[in-house]
């Protein structure tokens, strides 16, 4: 019997029809857990380097996490995993809310899409009966009116749906993936509009088993009380928004606006809030309720959490009742909110510089909201010039010339960053920025605090109570001078922590939220040193933290392998121009070489081949030296692993 | 006098995590916790997020006609199929039927093997839409419940006559002898 994962994938060609349920290795399960770890291996397997994202090739995959639909808290987010048209690299995004652990009643780990249908399709999984329908009728529908289409179809309140809007079907680059109160983005919502897929719809009433029943209730029934007291302090609760209005970026992420934020603001914002606040809403089996549902005037409701409260007001220098307003239609649009307010915000600069012209927007309108609301409408219906916007900042600035590609200042590898402008240079965030696989850097960030505390004592205090932290983390704290940067070798080492609980938590679907996001400081939800457990009375896996530390290993170099093998190279680690004012060229280099050392990986950023066979991806090696990306054993000198 | 145990509903509480869902279907599940799967469970949270419906349910008895109530019911602005709130597991929907046996399911306030000292849906409800209650009600305690020999002989009795099952019963009787 399988344990914690239901040994099942769903295969589906969208070209021919075909549908097939695979049973998979359960050996893959101990080399890479589940949700992206497995994701990724299939990736590596099934698309070349020479599929071309929008190809019938391209694989779009979504996972389930290993925890899933078993009693651990918190364990919601679903992976989706490809190749993305902007970057060219592998893409993965997830998602909360229901559909994961639906996926795993329903008897599946994972569904694997392939090929292209002729016309829009939805998928319809109800347990072993999986049927690929006519959506016409859901065409230019938007993703939360496509679920409750959905949901009177089929006759039943239950079914979990993910769907795109108008942006995913036109194949925008910025579009999610939508599902109740989370969406996935970052690069997968295009592909499936490539794919013609409007939605998945789910139903499970299967059973999943867990290993050790009663010792994994007692330790989950402690920790959901665990999760719930830590809960009171998501941003969401709150209507004090000094510290996202002062540390990020307005406008197309050029300036700071410090002491924006006052008592006043907070007032008037807040009765905006609350004139459209609905509730605060939860995941499957979370007892933290971050999300919140909205209710705009003239809207569709819609959730979001954190910082996707401002996104779009900061880059329009707007207020919070025009991010409201905006939202409303970006939900049902399908839209990412991190990335198409940049991209918004880029189109006005182009048109202030005179780059863009009324020609190309005609009638645009004055105010900065205005624009907008018009932009939109122009990108996710890839109208004239929004045809280009369509394809994101990078994309965008080249097609339309003139000078624009002076403006591409805040993307890396073609992806849209989080709007920050900062002073001094910041060791570890540099690593991240320039060689995080998960493009955002919410997403590879979170277990080390980002400044020391300055009184020795209270350090200490801290430190003695930091039950997340690995000894060696203590010891890095405690010797760190405040308002200096961590040595270099331990701002390799914080980098490296930082990714690895990214990595554990995407495999096993646990909600960065309560792990590696925020998770790792003061009474601590999910963290290295508890996790093996969790896991291991699951799956039946025998874990501890040394072993779980090196699979999330595995499974980093595993992605950064299928990105090499696409042609990324030490020259695409930048991260954007302008995001720290001071900058320091040596330091930089010395940064990633270390960096690069203490993975296991060669000058060029490609892991060696002694590394790749010591973590049981010899297959990658082989592939590496028969394409020549490594030459030959010389390549990878064994000075430069970490082992 | 009868004692009345209860769970009180507080809908405006509800965050829909379900996490009720959770651990009810996993407390009765054989063996104990061998499994979690929501739609075993005897208490679900009916809900639409957009329209701001949380309504948690618990497994009332099982009842074999379908019933008339289809009516629709507006509170506070939103609408509620009048099913929303009904306990009862019956022909007319899937809800509180076991989808593997088909078998209904009937909350027992976790009075299961152990009996706890509350439900567990409530002990999980952090957001504290759940509230157990015990009460004094006029009236006399509720009979004891027929075993599972007894529930068989009613059935049998029901469909045959009481006398016919007599009658059977004692040719058994005078084979076996």
């Amino acid at each position: 019997m399988r344990y914690a994962e239901t040994g099942y994938n769903l295969e589906i060609d969208l070209s021919s029809g075909n549908i097939e349920r695979v049973a998979t290795d359960p050996r893959d399960m101990e080399l890479y857990l589940g949700g992206q770890g497995t994701a990724a291996k299939i990736l590596w397997d099934r698309v070349g380097p020479e599929v071309d994202p929008f190809s019938e090739d391209n694989l779009l995959i979504f996972s389930a996490g290993l925890l899933h639909a078993t009693p651990v808290p918190s364990a919601t987010r679903a992976s989706v995993d490809t190749i993305s048209a902007q970057t060219g690299l592998y893409s993965h995004s997830l998602f909360g809310g229901f559909w994961g652990p639906e996926l795993k009643h329903a008897g599946y780990d994972k569904i694997i899409l392939r090929g292209k249908a002729k016309g829009l399709v939805y998928l319809w999984i109800h347990n072993d009966k999986v049927e690929i329908r006519d959506a016409s009728h859901l065409a230019g529908k938007g993703t939360m009116e496509t679920a409750e289409c959905l949901k009177k179809e089929l006759k039943d309140a239950k079914v979990q749906v993910a769907a795109i809007g108008l942006a995913g079907e036109n194949r925008v680059y910025m579009s999610s993936i939508e599902h109740y109160n989370s969406s996935a983005s970052r690069g997968v919502g295009h592909i499936m509009g490539d794919k013609r897929v409007k939605a998945i719809a789910l139903r499970g009433t299967k059973d999943v088993y867990v290993a050790k029943p009663a010792e994994l209730f007692d330790l989950c029934n402690r920790q959901y009380k665990v999760i719930y007291d830590k809960g009171s302090s998501v941003m969401t609760h709150s209507h004090n928004e000094a510290w996202h209005t002062d540390v990020f970026a307005w406008g197309f992420a050029r300036e700071r606006r410090k002491g924006f934020w006052n008592k006043e603001l907070e007032e008037e914002w807040a009765k905006v809030t609350d004139s459209v606040f609905v509730r605060y809403n939860g995941c499957y089996n979370c007892s933290i309720d971050c999300h919140a549902t909205i209710s705009y005037p003239g809207r569709r409701s819609f959730s979001y959490k954190c910082y996707g409260k401002l996104t779009y007001a900061m880059a329009a220098y707007q207020d919070v009742a025009f991010n409201y307003d905006i939202m409303g239609l970006t939900q049902e649009y399908g839209l990412d909110s991190f990335s198409t307010p940049q991209v918004l915000a880029f189109a006005c600069e182009l048109y202030e510089a005179g780059i863009l012209t009324d020609k190309d927007l005609p009638d645009f309108p004055e105010d900065s909201g205005k624009r907008f609301f018009y932009l939109l409408e122009k990108i996710v219906r890839r109208e004239g010039v929004g045809d280009a916007l369509a394809n994101g900042v990078y994309w965008a600035a080249r097609q339309i010339g003139k000078g624009a590609e002076e403006y591409d200042h805040n993307t890396t590898k073609k992806f849209e960053q989080v709007p920050l402008k900062l002073g001094a240079l910041n060791y570890p965030y540099f690593l991240m920025y320039a060689t995080g696989a998960k493009m955002n850097i919410t997403q590879i960030e979170g277990s080390f605090p980002q400044n020391a505390i300055p009184d020795k004592e209270r350090r200490k205090a801290f430190v003695d109570k930091w039950e997340a932290a690995p000894d060696k983390f203590k010891k890095i704290y405690m010797e760190w001078e405040p308002r200096t940067q961590p040595p270099i070798d331990a701002a390799v080492a914080i980098a490296d922590w930082n990714e690895t609980m990214h990595y554990i938590d995407d495999s096993v679907g646990i909600c960065a939220f309560v792990s590696a996001f925020k998770g790792q400081f003061n009474k601590s939800s999910y963290h290295i040193n508890n996790y093996p457990e969790f896991i291991s009375l699951a799956s039946g896996l025998e874990l501890d933290q040394d072993k779980l530390w090196e699979t999330a290993r595995r499974n980093r170099t595993l992605i950064r392998a299928i990105n090499n093998r696409r042609g990324m190279r030490r020259e695409d680690e930048k991260p954007p121009h302008g995001h720290w004012k001071q900058r320091l060229p040596d330091i930089e280099k010395q940064l990633i070489d270390e960096y690069y050392k203490f993975k296991g990986w060669n000058e060029d950023g490609i892991p060696t081949k002694q590394e790749l066979d010591r973590l049981g991806l010899g297959y990658v090696s082989q592939d590496f030296i028969k394409r020549g990306i490594l030459t030959d054993d010389k390549a990878s000198p064994a000075k430069e692993t970490s082992a | 006098m009868k004692k009345v145990k209860t769970i009180k509903v507080d809908i405006d509480k509800c965050n829909g995590c379900r996490a009720c869902e959770m651990i009810c279907s996993a407390f009765h599940a054989t063996p104990k916790y061998s499994s979690n799967n929501p739609e075993k469970s005897k208490i679900r949270v009916l809900f639409d997020p957009i329209k701001d419906i949380y309504v948690p349910v618990y497994a009332g008895g099982y009842t074999e006609a379908e019933c008339n109530g289809w009516d629709i019911y507006t509170i506070d602005g939103k609408e509620y199929d009048e099913c929303a709130f009904c306990r009862a597991s019956c022909p007319s929907r899937d809800l509180f039927t076991d989808p593997d046996s088909g078998l209904p399911l009937q909350c027992d306030m976790c009075l299961d093997d152990p009996p706890q000292d509350e439900p567990l849906c409530v002990k999980w409800c952090h957001a504290d839409a759940l509230t157990y209650e015990e009460r004094e009600e006029e009236g006399e305690e509720a009979k004891k419940k027929p075993d599972e020999m007894e529930v068989g002989l009613q059935s049998l009795v029901k469909n045959h006559g009481a006398k016919k099952v007599m009658e059977s019963l004692a040719k058994l009787k005078q084979e076996k002898d």
